[in-house]
């Protein structure tokens, strides 16, 4: 059974909602199979009374015809308004009322049905064939079949677009987080199961909030990999609005999903276990509100002498820095910033420092060691650094800049 | 003597086997210093173990190999820590596969410490956790409760993550299943025309479990 949709409007979605098979017949008419949904809706009026339902819902005026073929409910849609059931058999008895222009014949084949009188469906309906055939040749007989409401032909099925986005314009604007992630859920929950029923997974998130001043509020969420678990996308987008929340009352949601094929992947006997991807981001999200996002990651060293030089990356999103052989190494413990320090020179060097929390007699002490670099920049850098003993028991590293002194940190 | 006497017949009630008291010894990993891994034996899965000592006493030198073997086993690593004072530089120098290891800056902020720890260890699948508490001042350490240790304790056992952390001093008490002292023996210079600072030796005394067991090793430093 196939039903038509003649009107203004996007007749695509509501056609996507009921069938997978949907023809785009013309601009303002769309054909799909709805074969099978009676086991869904019950009776031929049922499926009818859905499908004028939702195009009423999304706010579209169309005119819905069902028929055993495509072509009978295409010609019924546009030429009956309103819903129309074609019984199966009765096709030509149907449609008989039509004017024959809704067939579009070509214009001598139409000026020369009008020279016999031809007007409408029944008329064309009740000549011979094989005298059609004679006269008008092939194109009068297909006309003549279609006026009959008898062709079978398979639909040019339309591949589905694959937008996942949802909206919701709130009825009144939502000042606090908690009412706001009901409207979020909902809108999550939608995706998720379109996602699932096409076999797909979401990679990122994209949030779009319109304010009550009118201005938007954007949020994006990226996921290490590609999962489909609403609930906990929509804890994400909690704490993530909670971090981030927007200016003003929200008054529209615009939800957009990435789709994307789901991970694949079977773990080893003998592989160390990892943090499962989509708990860990909840637990890093968590993290984040905590100390901060910026202090959240992966260092990266980066390709410079300049001391203290690194920058951080997502967990698991960091390029491998090869494979670094494994000595036990004497580390330092930086102080950040560096604590200004107060030195008492004797003998051209070091003899006593104070700064915050380290204050002793140098015992001992190495250095300087004099480096430099980027001085082709406009950041330029130079310093002489020192390795010294404190009398409180502790090994410092500090330099001496053009700034002042400083204690960079412990070795440890 | 009441005890001894309920045991008896409680032995006697169940045939003799009392096997069902024993735990099992946990699985154990390497700590990248042989001479500390032939002393003491590793580190345990699933329990917490503490590195103390004073400041320059080679504490961290110990948690960046603790770090380089882990990674090393391609074991997702983080490192928790408190006063910001981890440097990437040489935890790459020590071995540490960087791509492998979160790294969660705390801002002097003991209290988010002990909080992330919480989440990632609730969160799972982290092989190795190390909450770095070096350089906290002391009274702030001596004001995490034993409640707080005891929970971490609870949540990390039966699972295979190894939680490290690093202390001026043993806070975690009875909570702790390995315990280890961390001590400077000696520093060495080198003695060519520019003196420059050639390492420590380190001094690690195990004070739990068991009898006290010590071992040196050498933390070079970077040329």
């Amino acid at each position: 059974m196939f039903a038509a949709l003649h009107g203004r409007g996007n007749l695509q979605s509501v056609a996507f909602e009921f069938s997978p098979l949907v023809e785009q017949t013309a601009l303002d008419t769309i054909t799909f199979d709805v074969s099978g949904l009676e086991r869904l809706f019950g009776l031929t009026q049922d499926i009818a009374t859905a499908i004028q339902r939702r195009a009423n819902e999304t706010g579209i005026t169309v005119n819905l015809a069902l028929a055993m073929n495509p072509d009978a409910a295409i010609y019924a849609a546009r030429g009956f308004t309103g819903v129309s059931i074609l019984p199966q058999g009765d096709e030509a008895k149907f449609l008989g009322s039509l004017p024959l222009a809704l067939l579009a014949p070509s214009p001598e084949l139409e000026e020369t049905l009008e020279r016999w009188g031809i007007r409408r469906f029944h008329e064309l309906a009740a000549l011979p064939p094989l005298g059609i055939a004679e006269r008008l040749g092939p194109e009068g007989l297909r006309l003549r079949l279609l006026a009959c409401g008898e062709v079978q032909r398979k639909l040019v099925v339309l591949e589905e677009p694959l937008g996942f986005r949802a909206e919701l314009e709130l009825e009144y604007p939502v000042e606090l987080l908690e009412p706001l992630a009901f409207a979020l859920a909902r809108l999550l929950n939608g995706l998720t199961t379109r996602l699932a029923t096409r076999g797909l997974a979401t990679d990122e998130l994209r949030l779009w909030l319109k304010l009550e001043n009118g201005a938007p509020h954007e949020r994006t969420l990226r996921l290490p990999v590609p999962a489909l678990d609403s609930r906990a996308f929509l804890k994400l987008l909690q704490l993530d609005l909670a971090a981030h929340p927007p200016p003003a009352p929200v008054v529209d949601i615009r939800l957009e999903v990435n789709p994307v094929k789901p991970r694949a992947a079977q773990s080893g006997l003998f592989v160390p276990g990892v943090p499962e991807a989509v708990k860990l981001e909840l637990t890093l999200a968590r993290i984040r509100k905590l100390v901060g996002a910026e202090h959240v990651g992966t260092p990266e060293l980066v390709d410079t002498h300049r001391p203290g030089a690194f920058q951080m990356a997502g967990f698991g999103r960091a390029k491998s820095q090869g494979r670094p052989p494994m000595r036990v190494r004497l580390a330092l413990r930086v102080f950040r910033p560096p604590l200004p320090a107060r030195v008492e020179i004797a003998s051209g060097r070091p003899g006593f420092v104070a700064a915050r929390g380290v204050r002793g007699r140098v015992l001992e002490l190495a250095g300087p060691w004099r480096i430099s670099g980027d001085w082709w920049t406009e950041d330029p850098w130079s310093r002489d650094e020192w390795d010294i003993a404190l009398s409180d028991g502790a090994l410092y590293r500090m330099y001496c800049e053009p700034r002042g002194w400083f204690v960079e940190g412990s070795y440890d | 003597m009441a005890a001894v006497l309920l045991q008896k017949r409680f032995k006697s009630m169940l045939g003799g086997h009392l096997g069902w008291q024993v735990r099992p010894a946990p699985e154990t990993v390497r700590t990248g210093v042989t001479e500390l891994d032939a002393a003491a034996g590793g580190l345990p899965r699933g329990c917490l173990t503490e590195i103390s000592g004073p400041a320059s006493s080679g504490r961290t030198s110990l948690l960046l190999s603790i770090l380089a073997a882990a990674t090393e086993r391609e074991e997702a690593c983080a490192v928790i820590d408190a006063e910001d004072c981890f440097d990437p530089l040489f935890a790459a120098a020590a071995g540490v596969r960087c791509e492998r290891l979160l790294w969660i800056r705390c801002g002097h902020h003991a209290e988010h410490a002990l909080e992330a720890v919480d989440l990632l260890i609730q969160g799972g699948g982290f092989g190795l956790i190390a909450m770095d508490l070096g350089d906290t001042p002391l009274e702030t350490a001596r004001r995490i409760s034993l409640t707080s240790w005891f929970r971490l304790r609870r949540a990390v056992e039966n699972t295979p993550t190894v939680f490290v952390t690093v202390a001026r001093e043993s806070n975690a008490k009875t909570c702790a299943s390995l315990m280890l002292e961390c001590t400077r023996e000696r520093v060495s210079w080198s003695q060519n025309s520019t003196k420059l600072l050639r390492g420590i030796r380190v001094r690690v005394a195990r004070r739990k479990p068991g009898r006290a067991i010590t071992a040196f090793y050498d933390a070079s430093a970077l040329e």
